[in-house]
């Protein structure tokens, strides 16, 4: 951590795929990272997100395909040798072990001793604001303290890549919103990659600057937070990524943003439009939420603005016609099977 | 929570606390009370003198010639009780570990677990006797030795020896080993061996590190099964060690033959206390609290 800094963490997957037996968990993705990336693979449980962390990991072995972080290849090498570093789910701290020696345990494996590993947890202690507490058990802490330890222990051995398999999920709103803040910052001050797997679309957004969307062992859609979100591909990434209609037109689909329909009760004749029945009002504070069906049983959404809302006063169970600009809808593509 | 809440929830205890008391307390302190008795040969009258345990100790004296009868029981006795420990726990400690972090499927764990509990399908001296055929002078063992041209003469030591015992003992008390451990690696999250393996430990390290002493309270429990087991043992030392070996369990088992209750009762109290002492030394190293 001195000097000038070199980016660290590039990460390529080559056509890597992952099966158990017959099931095939991770079907021939593809992914380039440049260095210093916060990606997160983002998607609904059973998708191949953690099967695709745990291969970079290097706790599943790869089927075929190769892994590279750094232009080395790391496919076959065993996890301490790959410049990664896992944070796991539930922490995994080592629960007869204080903190202090949790945090240096890669240290102990090396064979130094325990005043040269006392020391060397020491910075990394006080980064994670854990100095104070260095000789406790992990059962002695909160959830969230045990999370820092868990970070301190993964970066003791100055990984290129830390991953993080849902590391905010067992957290309270409150303290996800700051260590959401908090991993964002110790990303780019590293300068290493992060490699984060959640299945909360929000927190992607937030955090990424590659967004990994995965289905079904595929990617479905990558690119910046803005780009997926804003040009979903599918129909599947309109709905995942949330506050999106998608509306069928014809034989094609189109997604549209929830903040760019209009309800009115005639009809806009410029505008392309769709009658739907509104089964729900709830109010968001900075705006209404509105929610409809059509005849067809299909659920939109629609986010109206308090003036937007005042003016029209929509009634629950009224049908309306949902209007929007064609200019704001995203055509989708039929799904890939 | 109000009193009478509290009331009944003792009276669920109840029934529990009075199989014990009534068949384990008093007994036990019956056992105590007689320990005091004075006997002859042909009458056992109350009373409350120390004979019987000076007479346990008959010729222990500092100086002696040679160690006297008790000590020398014991000795033996403690001799049966580390080999069959050391054997128990390093055998129940690997197929622990096999069954809990070596096999994948929860049918083939359950399947195995049931193989070793195999010895408890028959009854105590059917498995004693069974041994003859396999360990005698003209048993299987000694026969395919010889017929491999490994020996000339039969092995005299492979039955009715120390060594016949120890075998006999560690077939019977492994299972006792490995429940425990199979309860305490169970616990162990997969996580807590993966993330030692991202820390860069080997096989060896991640056993030294994690899983050793995660099992301390396992190992505690199995070995306080084993050693007041073999501690107390006089059937496999008689059968299997052809009614040669000395142990406090059959000292015990003589005096009680012979009608002298009073001073088998105290040979009793002195092996309670001897093995309470051997887990209270083994309590003080291991908690074993947080296992139960």
């Amino acid at each position: 951590m001195s000097g000038e800094k070199t980016l660290r963490g590039k990460i390529e997957f080559a056509a890597v795929t992952k099966s158990y037996g017959r099931v095939v968990a991770v079907d021939t993705i593809s992914l380039k990272l440049p260095a210093a990336t916060y990606c997160c693979l983002l998607g609904p449980s059973g998708c191949g997100k953690t099967s695709t962390l745990r291969m970079l990991a290097g706790h599943e072995d790869v089927s075929s395909g190769d892994i590279l972080l750094d232009d080395v290849n790391v496919t076959d090498l065993a996890p301490a040798q790959r410049g990664t570093a896992m944070m796991f789910q539930n922490y995994a701290l080592f629960p007869h072990l204080s903190v202090a020696e949790n945090i240096a345990f890669s240290l102990k494996m090396q064979g130094i001793g325990r005043a040269e590993r006392r020391e060397a947890a020491e910075p990394l202690l006080q980064m994670v604001e854990l100095a104070a507490m260095a000789d406790r058990l992990p059962a002695q802490l909160s959830g969230g303290q045990q999370q820092r330890v868990a970070l301190a222990r993964a970066l003791m051995t100055r990984p290129a890549a830390l991953l993080l398999d849902e590391p905010l999920s067992a957290l309270d709103p409150f303290l996800r919103l700051r260590v959401r803040g908090e991993l964002k910052r110790l990303q780019k001050s590293l300068g290493i990659s992060f490699v984060h797997v959640t299945h909360t679309q929000d927190e992607a957004l937030a955090l990424a600057d590659i967004v990994v969307l995965m289905n079904d062992g595929r990617i479905e859609q990558q690119g910046t937070a803005h780009d997926v979100f804003s040009h979903p591909r599918t129909a599947f990434v309109a709905r995942f990524i949330g506050g999106h209609n998608v509306i069928a037109q014809g034989d094609s689909e189109v997604a549209v943003r929830a903040d760019k329909v209009t309800l009115s009760r005639a009809g806009t004749g410029t505008m392309a439009q769709h009658a739907a029945t509104i089964r729900d009002i709830e109010y968001g504070g900075m705006a209404y939420h509105v929610r409809l069906s059509d005849a067809h049983g299909r659920d939109y959404s629609c986010i109206l603005q308090e003036g937007a809302f005042a003016q029209l006063g929509p009634i629950d169970g009224e049908t309306l016609a949902m209007s929007w600009a064609e200019s704001d809808a995203q055509p989708l593509e039929p799904a890939a099977n | 929570m109000g009193t009478a809440a509290h009331r009944s929830i003792w009276w669920l205890a109840s029934p529990l606390a009075a199989v014990l008391l009534l068949f384990f307390a008093v007994p036990l302190v019956l056992i105590g009370v007689v320990s005091f008795w004075s006997y002859t040969g042909y009458s056992i009258t109350p009373a409350f003198e120390l004979r019987n345990y000076a007479g346990i100790f008959d010729g222990c004296r500092v100086g002696g010639a040679g160690p006297c009868v008790v000590l020398s029981t014991y000795l033996s006795t403690l001799f049966f009780c580390v080999v069959v420990w050391a054997i128990t726990l390093v055998l129940g400690f690997c197929i622990a570990y096999f069954l809990v972090f070596e096999v994948r499927s929860s049918r083939m764990r359950i399947g195995l677990g049931i193989l070793c509990t195999i010895p408890f399908w028959t009854s105590n001296v059917i498995r004693m006797i069974s041994w003859i055929p396999l360990l005698g002078r003209n048993g299987m063992v000694n026969l395919a030795l010889m017929q491999l041209h490994l020996i000339n003469h039969p092995l005299e030591w492979l039955l009715y020896s120390r060594f016949a015992v120890a075998v006999a003992m560690v077939h019977i008390n492994t299972v006792f080993m490995i429940v425990p451990l199979i309860n305490s690696m169970a616990r162990i999250s997969p996580s807590l061996i993966e993330a030692a393996r991202d820390a860069g430990a080997s096989w060896w390290q991640t056993l030294r590190n994690i899983i050793i002493p995660l099992c301390r309270g396992g190992i505690a429990i199995g070995s306080i099964f084993v050693i007041t087991v073999v501690m107390g043992d006089y059937i496999t030392v008689g059968l299997m060690g052809g009614e040669q070996i000395a142990s406090v369990g059959k000292t015990i088992q003589t005096q009680i033959d012979a009608l002298q209750f009073p001073i088998a009762a105290a040979s009793a109290v002195l092996l309670l206390a001897f093995v309470m002492l051997m887990i209270l030394a083994l309590i003080r190293i291991v908690d074993i609290r947080e296992e139960l």
